[in-house]
């Protein structure tokens, strides 16, 4: 089947930097759709949370459009989902960032400030210690460099989801897998090669 | 272990990198969109387009290369030069820059930089200052310079960066005035003076000419990136062989 016959959705929930993600996408030779539609997302065959800012206003955006309960369906499916960053964040239950604020509790678990004495936010490049064997990772070499910028950290409660850790000042969970759910803390569209290959194998996983 | 990021600097004006001495003496050094390509294959782990014509029609220029460059370099981008408000940051976003940097803005309108990070998220707020050394009777000294570096305010470059760092920048990018553009070394002592003051991190930049300087900027300045121009522009040196010498020195590199 040719590329564009099949759908992948970027969910446009009024933040984070969609163009970096379509851009990323359009170079591995994708023509994904940026979309706010719940209907467009849910009959994607692979969609795309992009992340950028605090956890709260995602959460605000994504309830706004009525995207929240679409996001739990996309998983209760188990459908081709990835999410990035902030993306990721919103998949606990909760997070510690301004205040105590309820996410979408897909992954069960706590979103903490990162440990003071570094500086903050954790921004540039830094390893992933890969702790699961998944094909995700085909062709990335383990403790590849990722860009990372981030204050707050996921700390999911079950550790068989967790697929990559990361120092800093603390080793926290970078990367999280479950049955077709992929989460990272980094940005694989700003981590150059290596990046653009985990989207390209998370394409082959989702059959595009 | 967070690595030390590698940052070649593009300054544009009008469609065209330009490289000069303090701030002034330009000469032409390439396509924008060509070179960032090229550094980005050679491994640059960030790259920073500074405007420095700044005028409307060259911004517009400037939306344009920021647009087809991050269609093809798949690194952080961030854009500076004569952003004035928060409409001129959200177009270099919207372009595909990943974050912007105020100057002379910021020192007229500290409440920008608040702005911003509220909209925009701080880590997309980098605060650029252009520090240039005072003579004082007890220690040495930073102003800051606005305008591109042509006018000294007598402003206290440390008490500025500290309030700007508590008013939303989530980065500093920190030029020495004095060793801009002279390949003799980066100013460490500023550069260890802002990085030991402030909890966000500080990209050192102005006197890269060797592989040494790069070190000292971050062994003795402790910055946390650091950038540089001429050394890159006219392949003195490549990204790769920088980073194959800063590792090799025990800086902790992505290679």
């Amino acid at each position: 089947m040719r590329k564009d016959q099949k759908k992948i959705a970027v969910i446009n929930y009024g933040a984070g930097n969609l163009g970096s993600v379509v851009n990323a996408l359009n170079r591995l030779g994708y023509q994904p759709l940026v979309t706010d539609s719940v209907f467009e997302v849910l009959k994607a065959d692979a969609v795309f949370l992009p992340g950028v800012g605090a956890a709260g206003d995602t959460m605000k955006g994504l309830e706004a459009i009525g995207m929240a309960d679409a996001v739990k369906k996309l998983v209760a499916y188990r459908r081709p989902l990835f999410a990035i960053c902030v993306g990721l964040q919103v998949l606990l239950s909760s997070t510690e960032e301004g205040g105590h604020y309820p996410c979408l509790d897909i992954i069960p678990g706590e979103v903490k400030k990162l440990p003071a004495g570094l500086k903050i936010p954790h921004m540039g490049w830094n390893q992933v210690k890969q702790v699961m064997s998944h094909p995700v990772f085909t062709d990335i070499p383990d403790n590849t460099n990722f860009y990372f910028v981030h204050s707050y950290y996921a700390h999911p409660t079950d550790k068989s989801v967790v697929a990559g850790v990361t120092e800093y000042g603390l080793e926290f969970c970078s990367m999280i897998i479950r049955d077709n759910l992929f989460a990272t803390q980094f940005h694989p569209e700003k981590s150059g090669e290596p990046g653009l290959k985990m989207y390209s194998n998370f394409l082959k996983i989702a059959s595009l | 272990m967070l690595t030390k990021r590698i940052i070649p600097c593009l300054d544009v004006t009008a469609g065209r990198v330009v490289k000069g001495t303090s701030f002034t003496n330009l000469r032409d050094a390439g396509d924008p969109v060509e070179q960032a390509a090229f550094y980005y294959q050679e491994g640059a782990d960030e790259l920073v387009f500074l405007d420095i014509g700044a005028t409307p029609e060259a911004r517009d220029t400037m939306v344009e290369v920021v647009r087809k460059v991050s269609k093809q370099v798949f690194v952080p981008l961030c854009v500076g030069g004569g952003l004035r408000s928060i409409s001129d940051m959200r177009r270099m976003l919207l372009a595909g820059a990943d974050k912007v940097s105020i100057n002379t803005a910021a020192v007229h309108k500290p409440e920008l930089l608040k702005e911003g990070a509220a909209i925009f998220g701080r880590q997309c707020m980098v605060l650029a200052v252009d520090a240039k050394r005072i003579r004082g009777k007890d220690k040495a000294g930073w102003e800051v310079c606005t305008h591109g570096g042509r006018r000294p305010t007598g402003i206290d470059a440390l008490e500025w960066i500290k309030q700007a760092v508590e008013m939303g920048a989530g980065e500093i990018l920190l030029t020495s005035w004095d060793a801009d553009g002279h390949q003799a070394g980066y100013d460490n002592e500023l550069n260890r003076a802002v990085s030991e003051m402030v909890n966000v991190p500080v990209i050192a930049s102005g006197g890269a000419g060797t592989l040494e300087h790069l070190y000292e900027a971050l062994a003795v300045g402790k910055a946390d990136a650091v950038l540089a121009a001429s050394i890159f522009h006219y392949r003195e040196y490549s990204i790769k062989q920088v980073k194959e010498y800063l590792a090799g020195r025990g800086i902790p590199i992505r290679s």
